[in-house]
């Protein structure tokens, strides 16, 4: 029965400590492995682990929880800009600035949770289009927090534990982002495999059903936004620290569009699914549109439809069916 | 009939002009054993959606355990112990067997607004999973997931769901409909085994399970109650045997 959860490794059945001590270890070879292809370029992958956690973010309502949403940067865009001000302010210590995007995006989270979750299908994609779209036009407009379409610069973050400072080359910014990614990325493994996490999963594959167990659904849905926004926050934090400029380009409707098709790519529903799409989509952008700045966009929609056409629940999902294969073989084995 | 548990009165419900459910009134008690029957399309799964809170009735009250819960929430009737069944399972189905049950049991017992602890595991639940489900003879499934289940295996999770919910009415659309017999077989056992003092309505096309299971029948034909009594009447009763029976009743009459 064990190969069974192993193939549908999506959604791993039971919660257990190795599972996180394995979310460690791979989180921290892949910082290892970035920094070994990219010494020269740590500022890509800290705006891809900036990204990477807006579509985490993303996950937990699209994937874990079945809403549909295209409005999901203001989140981040909007704790970008909270932390920005917040630095510019005189409050620069980086944990200081991280916990100031937490909390920014669990309140943006949980406003727009509650008007968004209010509704279902295409209502619901609709209306978080138009959250979205209002926030960013906020954010145009409101040039006084914001610098309008100049953006915030000269966000200059203080040493990390009063040590380390945010050096030009970006590894103080990325030996912090790995880490901040690791721990979020443990802590968002034990909550989808909590109860709590179940329920959810629950409420999208039937809500009338989750209903007639007894759950209070909207409330439910809320909270995860409100989750989801702590961990959009804290990506829209990590891009202004590193950054240290928040433009417009982090709070639009493009930017929620590519979250949503990173997800789609590497799986929704599943934690792995949305690292490994983030990645990979980030990864393949930087690559082709550095060797053909003009037909990248093609080639990843090409991808895009390679991955929908041969992996519709995307590429965990063939990561899922080699490991299920492999335990297959070793199992036939004498 | 002791304590009335769950209690209609003068139910109706409308949707534009067609009325589905005309004034219907009746009360079930703690312990009863009572059939809901008709013909297709007389409004008993209308009834079902009125009793368990997913419709609004458009006149009338329900009320469960003397208290008017008409225009309670859904989930705010399961708290109060009413529980049902549907006629097409409807189950959750990227999570596993045990999963689906551990949550009704970990609802029930308010655990859900948990967001860090392992959840399945904890003995309480695990114990109360696993018997559910072995009562339906399925506890050797507890980690396929549910959509790899047969559809006579996910009706058997269906009322495994049900009971982990620990109910005092349950309502059963058509439990046995379309399984195949030997899982029929296992849901006739396990709603015979329900706990006696829990009051049980089920919507039921198979007579033969009608007059094995229930102590008391009522009628239900375009919309209105027709009869309630002894099944052993409800074979004489001229006109349920007009609206619902026909041949059936005959048959059975002059055997």
């Amino acid at each position: 029965m064990t190969d069974r959860i192993l193939v549908n490794g999506v959604s791993a059945p039971r919660f257990s400590v190795p599972l996180e001590l394995r979310a460690v270890a791979i989180t921290l070879a892949l910082g290892a492995l970035g920094y070994t292809l990219f010494p020269d370029d740590l500022a890509f992958l800290t705006r891809l682990i900036s990204i990477t956690l807006l579509v985490l973010s993303l996950d937990l309502v699209t994937g874990y929880c079945g809403v549909a949403t295209l409005g999901h940067a203001a989140i981040y865009g909007v704790s970008a800009y909270v932390v920005g001000n917040a630095c510019l302010a005189g409050h620069s210590d980086p944990l200081l600035l991280l916990l100031v995007g937490a909390v920014a995006g669990a309140l943006m989270g949980l406003v727009s949770g509650a008007l968004v979750t209010r509704f279902r299908g295409l209502p619901q994609l609709v209306l978080s289009i138009a959250v979205g779209q209002l926030i960013a036009a906020l954010a145009n407009k409101l040039s006084s927090v914001t610098g309008g379409s100049d953006g915030l610069s000269g966000i200059s973050p203080g040493r990390l534990f009063g040590i380390y400072a945010f050096d030009m080359y970006g590894r103080t910014g990325y030996v912090f982002s790995v880490a901040v990614l690791m721990v979020v990325f443990v802590v968002l493994l034990r909550i989808v495999h909590s109860p709590f996490g179940l329920l959810c999963q629950a409420i999208k594959d039937d809500s009338l059903r989750a209903r007639m167990i007894g759950a209070r659904v909207y409330p439910r849905l809320v909270l995860m936004y409100g989750l989801s926004g702590v961990v959009g926050g804290i990506g829209g934090a990590l891009n202004a620290i590193n950054t240290g400029v928040v433009g417009l380009d982090s709070i639009g409707f493009e930017r929620s569009a590519e979250a949503l098709v990173m997800l789609v790519l590497g799986g929704a529903g599943s934690l792995w699914g949305a690292l490994i799409g983030s990645i990979v989509f980030q990864v393949f952008e930087h690559y082709v549109s550095a060797a053909n700045p003009f037909h990248w966009m093609t080639m990843v929609g090409a991808l895009l439809i390679a991955v929908v056409l041969f992996a519709p629940k995307g590429l965990v999902s063939l990561g899922g069916l080699l490991a299920g294969r492999a335990t297959y073989v070793m199992r036939r084995r004498p | 009939m002791s304590q009335s548990l769950l209690e209609l009165r003068n139910v109706s419900m409308s949707f534009g002009g067609m009325r589905v459910n005309d004034d219907i009134s009746f009360s079930i008690g703690k312990g009863e054993r009572v059939a809901l029957i008709g013909p297709n399309g007389a409004g008993k799964t209308t009834l079902v959606n009125v009793i368990s809170g997913d419709l609004t009735p458009s006149q009338g009250a329900v009320h469960l355990a003397g208290v008017d819960v008409t225009a309670l929430p859904i989930s705010d009737r399961v708290d109060a112990g009413l529980v049902r069944t549907f006629q097409i399972t409807r189950l959750f189905k990227s999570l596993t067997v045990a999963q689906n049950v551990a949550l009704a049991v970990m609802q029930r017992k308010g655990l859900t607004s948990n967001i860090f602890s392992s959840p399945i595991d904890r003995p309480d639940v695990r114990r109360e999973w696993e018997r559910a489900l072995g009562t339906l003879g399925i506890a050797h499934l507890a980690d396929r997931q549910v959509s790899q289940l047969a559809y006579g295996q996910q009706r058997l999770l269906d009322l495994a769901i049900g009971l982990a919910l620990e109910p005092k009415v349950l309502l059963l659309d058509e439990p046995a409909a379309g399984v195949p017999s030997e899982e029929s077989s296992k849901i006739i056992e396990a709603i015979d085994r329900l706990p006696s003092d829990i009051a049980v309505l089920m919507i039921e096309h198979d007579m033969d399970l009608v007059f094995r299971f229930a102590r008391r029948v009522l009628v239900l034909a375009n919309g209105k109650l027709i009869f309630q009594g002894d099944p052993r009447e409800v074979t004489h009763h001229q006109e349920v045997r007009r609206a619902y029976l026909g041949s059936y009743a005959d048959a059975r009459h002059a055997s």
